[in-house]
């Protein structure tokens, strides 16, 4: 049965931390995700679930604590935003690299300079080469879901990897809006027991985690890291199938929302897709064939699967919320248009930058951002590279 | 185009309108509508102008973006009608409500023109009387209820005595204050 409920993003990650009730929690606060280990404390100090939460000084730290616990064998987990995130630099590919199975719920948040603590994707973003998977959400509910899907991906033989749950900061994280969570039973049952193979604290097999691999051994750890990171892919689809079976809900690598007989398709990720399905609504109602596809696995990068869903438009724009700082263009505009080219495709693919630093991004930008689209489509206006939407003139 | 109200919330930083927008989405949400209750984030300090906002209808609700053409405005602290564009993109045919102890008369020229209709209320006055503290949030939460016609007054008050029953649970003390506070506002807002 599901429960009708209203919650913000941070309430509902944390319940859903609270209803997996894993081992460990290390954190340090950072907005906007300090309400997580917040929440998540309360529970814990009311007695609700027996996670161990460790206060820590840093996230350096916070990641560090994290590994250890994962390492001795315990289901762990972290939340942090922003410089947070960068501060655990070093920390995420130690994660990955010991293929330890964490979950570190992100809420997006701009880096700093100058220093802004609204929404963009500069964090993650930034993190996206760190061996880590990357699932993004658009709402309260998605967040929600993901987190409940994540311990069955990362703790999948084929995976091993750390998960990056992510949502945008104080668009999702701070707005109560309404959600359908599960009985905390059903969530215990889809999650089950963690018991992992090899773990630190085995005196029946000892075993090192993380030692030093000089030339002869980092490349081939680094190809079954690659390895495990095609394996998600499929892995990711398995658990959304069996999730659906307990939610009714559908999720995919990415959702299409009127995508198959669109001429004109946005590419974007997060909650701002919602503000975009409203605008193509609109624009549906115009006679204009408008589409989007929403990436909500951003590692593993689904190539092929994105290739063959965009073939044969006319216009494909790419939505970063994410400098990128290359001079060319954002990471998703870059990776896409790298998809389509190994696909053989001729779209006219065209970058934009949309909402850093917590820019609003609203149904009259989404509509004028495809209006564009179809007057370059017309051969009316050029392709514009790496414009950003709503810059002040 | 689905259509759902939308509602804007001005006041300064410590006197609850955050507050107030979260419990208008309650209370909504607790009639089975759909809700959306936020905060816009600027730099947060005390008595800073802030801003919150409220969607809410009966189709799920999609928009991540704040509301610039709303069809209600709460203005918390009158204070910011001289600092703060409150009626902008303000619907014609919608309306303003304002905290104030001053006439209508009084506070209609500082609207910028504004043609749609307008409400005032003495929160501070209906707040001191039942509470003997200043919160206008409770006494704006129901001028709003009102004026917006979200829900009738026994719902609202309904609604809202639970509400206070579960918030209050350790201080029972205050319900019943705020819950003159809520009545007396459903009744002075004109």
């Amino acid at each position: 049965m599901s429960i009708r409920e209203r919650m913000s993003g941070n309430e509902a990650v944390s319940y859903a931390i609270k209803q997996v009730n894993p081992d460990v929690m290390p954190a340090f606060p950072i907005t906007p995700s300090t309400e997580i280990p917040q929440m998540v404390s309360t529970y814990i100090s009311n007695g609700e679930i027996d996670t161990e939460f460790i206060p820590v000084e840093s996230e350096h730290s916070s990641m560090s604590a994290t590994i250890g616990a994962s390492a001795a064998g315990a289901r762990a987990l972290t939340a942090t935003s922003s410089c947070g995130l960068a501060f655990m630099w070093e920390t995420l590919y130690i994660a990955a690299s010991d293929r330890l199975p964490i979950v570190l719920c992100l809420v997006n948040r701009a880096l700093t300079g100058p220093i802004n603590i609204n929404c963009d994707h500069s964090d993650s973003m930034g993190a996206r080469d760190s061996g880590w998977m990357q699932i993004y959400a658009e709402t309260n509910q998605e967040a929600y879901d993901n987190f409940i899907m994540s311990y069955r991906i990362t703790e999948h033989k084929d995976v091993m990897l750390p998960l990056m749950t992510c949502m945008d900061g104080f668009i999702t994280s701070h707005a109560v809006e309404n959600i359908e969570l599960l009985e905390t039973e059903e969530v215990r049952k889809f999650v089950g027991e963690y018991n992992p193979e090899n773990y630190l604290l085995n005196a029946e097999m000892p075993m090192a985690v993380g030692p030093y691999a000089n030339s002869p051994f980092y490349m081939e750890t680094k190809m079954n890291q690659r390895i495990a990171m095609q394996n998600a892919k499929k892995v990711i689809l398995d658990v959304a199938a069996e999730f659906e079976k307990i939610s009714g809900r559908k999720y995919g690598l990415f959702e299409e929302y009127y995508l198959d007989d669109a001429e004109y398709a946005v590419v974007m990720i997060g909650s701002a897709a919602g503000t975009t399905k409203d605008a193509i609504d609109n624009l549906r109602s115009q006679g204009i064939k408008a589409g989007l596809l929403k990436i909500r696995v951003f590692r593993p990068f689904p190539d092929t699967e994105i290739a063959a869903a965009l073939k044969g438009k006319k216009v494909v724009a790419i939505l970063d919320r994410c400098e990128g700082n290359s001079a060319t263009g954002g990471p998703l505009g870059a990776e896409v248009k790298a998809a389509l080219y190994d696909s053989g495709a001729n779209t006219v693919a065209v970058n934009y930058i949309y909402g850093i630093g917590g820019r609003d991004y609203t149904v009259e930008d989404a509509e004028n951002l495809f209006n564009e689209l179809i007057d370059i489509g017309n051969g009316k206006k050029q392709p514009e590279q790496f414009k950003y939407i709503g810059l002040r003139k | 185009m689905k259509k759902h109200i939308e509602i804007r919330w001005h006041g300064r930083g410590g006197q609850g309108a955050k507050t107030a927008a979260l419990l208008l989405a309650d209370v909504a949400f607790n009639t089975g509508m759909y809700v959306q209750g936020f905060p816009e984030y600027g730099p947060e300090r005390m008595g800073a102008p802030i801003t919150a906002y409220n969607r809410i209808g009966d189709t799920p609700i999609r928009a991540h973006s704040n509301i610039y053409t709303p069809d209600f405005v709460v203005v918390v602290d009158e204070t910011l009608l001289h600092t703060v564009e409150v009626t902008k993109g303000l619907k014609p045919e919608g309306a303003i409500i304002i905290n104030t102890s001053q006439s209508k008369e009084d506070i209609i020229p500082l609207l910028n023109g504004y043609s749609g209709r307008v409400y005032t209320i003495d929160a501070r006055k209906i707040s001191i009387e039942a509470l003997g503290k200043y919160f206008p949030n409770s006494p704006m939460l129901a001028a709003v209820v009102k004026v917006a016609e979200i829900m009738n007054k026994d719902e609202f008050l309904n609604l809202m005595e639970a509400s206070y029953k579960h918030k209050f649970a350790k201080k029972p003390e205050v319900i019943e204050g705020n819950m003159n506070a809520l009545k007396k506002a459903f009744e002075e807002v004109k």
